[in-house]
């Protein structure tokens, strides 16, 4: 018995450790292969240059402002549609709902994380992006709208169950208190049960960003790929991801696109890494509370 | 049950040797030849069983890399090698031979509604650095252009880019999708588009333009008065001899060279 305590405990630690070493060394490498970069194109150039013609023969230029901006436009764009959805399915799902009903709310929201993202995209880019370009009489539907619609959809179960959870560990004495005082259940939930979660649905909402402005294929496929700024939620876009997504594969190893492509990496990184940790911090917060 | 576990292990392994016993090809690379490759190494596996050929995908910058790495036999590119690639393929004493293993046209396509029939390179050119916006301009109905290009790292951008564009930018307004199919489906969807792609992946649901009064087809490809026409490549380390070269011979014969044709490319005979 003791061998068995003493192997389970070393397992569990190779394979904490081993995620470990393997964040560090994905970490490690694109630095190593995106920071050369820099020793060509200067940091400034490379943030707000608005031209981003990386193959071009004679004069390459290497300006991510415009994928940058596409990608915080996008993503915005998610969030725009997924918070009420997710926010107003976890209210349902926690406070609204009978016991019964939840046992299908909760699966189906859930779902909604389970469906694989290229079929996301293919949903969008087939179906989605058509009607929309008919409905509003387009010339392309594959524009910021239609990319916001998917990114939401994608997003909405992350902030649903993260905020329910939040929700639900509300104590059900302020609530009765609340209701006692004589507030109906609508003055209860926005009074009392909102403010008393709000870290909770902070950190969800953070959390969705995260996972809205990392999101590869949807954006490949649905954001029409014009590394512009989009002057309308009609017009085409082209995110940070989809373009290392659509060009890695074709550049030559170790050139100066190639290192570009790491160099936008860092930026997603950073951006993401940051996210993460004041999400963290909030929960930190929430715990400690 | 456990008897049974360690016989079903014997034989797995068994089955494991016997397979690596066989002659392996890798290839990977360009996306544009990789149904050639594909429909290539099925019709030589089934007539030579000992040799088996694996292909990938990747793009023709990571069949390149991988040549050089010395993880493919062969790598399959859409362009012409660059001259980057063959110094740090020279650096680790790879020595990359090119065989063109097909011709491919580089088709300019729109809508089906579309009534614009012809345009020159230099109309061309105009449409996809952003001069003519709008198809009355050129004869048609009066409808903003949808400009679709290949991201810019693809080997068929490349071949427009140099042939169609002479180099000029594309303007940046203009979407830039990651592949032949997500072309052509996006012009087949879209009334304003204009495309492009390589021969093989045209569906009849879009229109072909031609070009300078030329339509892609087998013999203006072959004979090069279609302007926007390229070969299709396969590199490997050398000369290539062995399984290696006779799989690519026999892709360059008659008989590899049908295959090629069914998959909507042209011959290079």
């Amino acid at each position: 018995m003791q061998i068995m305590e003493k192997s389970f405990k070393t397992l569990s630690y190779i394979a904490a450790l081993f995620s470990i070493a393997a964040v560090f060394g994905i970490i490690l490498s694109i630095f190593l292969e995106g920071l050369p970069l820099f020793k060509v194109v200067s940091i400034q150039e490379f943030i707000w240059g608005n031209a981003w013609y990386p193959t071009h023969g004679e004069a390459p230029q290497f300006g991510i402002r415009n994928l940058l901006i596409g990608s915080v436009y996008a993503t915005l764009g998610a969030l725009v549609i997924a918070v009420p959805l997710g926010l107003g399915s976890a209210i349902f799902i926690s406070e609204i709902a009978t016991p019964r009903l939840r046992e299908i709310a909760k699966p189906a929201v859930e779902l909604l994380a389970a469906i694989p993202s290229v079929v996301y995209g293919l949903f969008g880019m087939a179906i989605l992006a058509p009607f929309i370009r008919e409905l509003f009489d387009l010339s392309t539907g594959l524009n910021l709208l239609s990319t916001s619609i998917i990114l939401g959809l994608m997003v909405v179960p992350i902030i649903a169950s993260m905020s329910e959870d939040a929700l639900s560990t509300v104590p059900k004495h302020m609530r009765e208190a609340s209701l006692a005082l004589g507030a109906t259940q609508w003055e209860t939930i926005t009074g009392v049960v909102l403010p008393a979660a709000r870290s909770g649905i902070v950190g969800s909402v953070l959390q969705g960003f995260g996972r809205a402005i990392g999101e590869t294929m949807v954006v490949l496929m649905v954001a029409g790929g014009s590394a512009q700024i989009p002057g309308s939620i009609f017009e085409s876009l082209r995110p940070l991801t989809s373009t290392i997504a659509a060009e890695m594969g074709e550049t030559v190893m170790g050139d100066l696109h190639y290192r570009s492509l790491f160099a936008i990496a860092i930026v997603l990184f950073l951006i993401t890494f940051v996210t993460n940790l004041v999400a963290e911090l909030v929960f930190l917060k929430r715990r400690l509370k | 049950m456990r008897k049974f576990t360690i016989i079903l292990l014997i034989l797995t392994l068994a089955i494991g040797f016997a397979y690596a016993k066989k002659n392996q090809i890798t290839c990977s690379g360009s996306t544009t030849v990789l149904p050639i490759a594909q429909a290539g190494a099925e019709a030589y596996m089934d007539a030579h069983p000992d040799v088996n050929i694996s292909v990938r995908g990747g793009g023709s910058g990571v069949g390149i890399a991988a040549l050089q790495n010395g993880t493919v036999q062969i790598a399959n590119s859409s362009r012409p090698i660059k001259s980057k690639e063959v110094s740090a393929c020279k650096a680790k004493g790879i020595n990359p031979t090119p065989y063109a293993v097909a011709n491919d046209g580089i088709a300019i396509v729109v809508h089906k509604s579309n009534h614009v029939k012809d345009l020159s390179v230099a109309q061309i050119k105009d449409i996809y650095t952003g001069k003519i916006s709008n198809w009355k301009e050129l004869g048609g109905a009066s409808l903003p252009i949808v400009i679709v290009s290949r991201d810019v790292a693809s080997g068929t951008f490349e071949v427009f880019n140099e042939k169609a564009l002479n180099g000029a930018k594309v303007v940046a307004s203009a979407q830039l999708l990651a592949s032949n199919n997500a072309v052509v489906s996006a012009v087949e969807s879209t009334p304003g588009a204009i495309g492009y792609a390589g021969l093989g992946y045209i569906t009849p649901e879009v229109n072909i333009v031609s070009v300078e009064r030329v339509t892609p087809s087998t013999s203006t490809v072959k004979d090069g008065s279609y302007k926007l026409s390229r070969k299709l490549y396969m590199y490997t380390n050398g000369k290539a001899t062995g399984d290696v070269g006779s799989f690519i011979g026999w892709l360059q014969s008659a008989a590899g060279q049908k295959i090629v044709e069914e998959q909507g490319f042209i011959s290079i005979r």
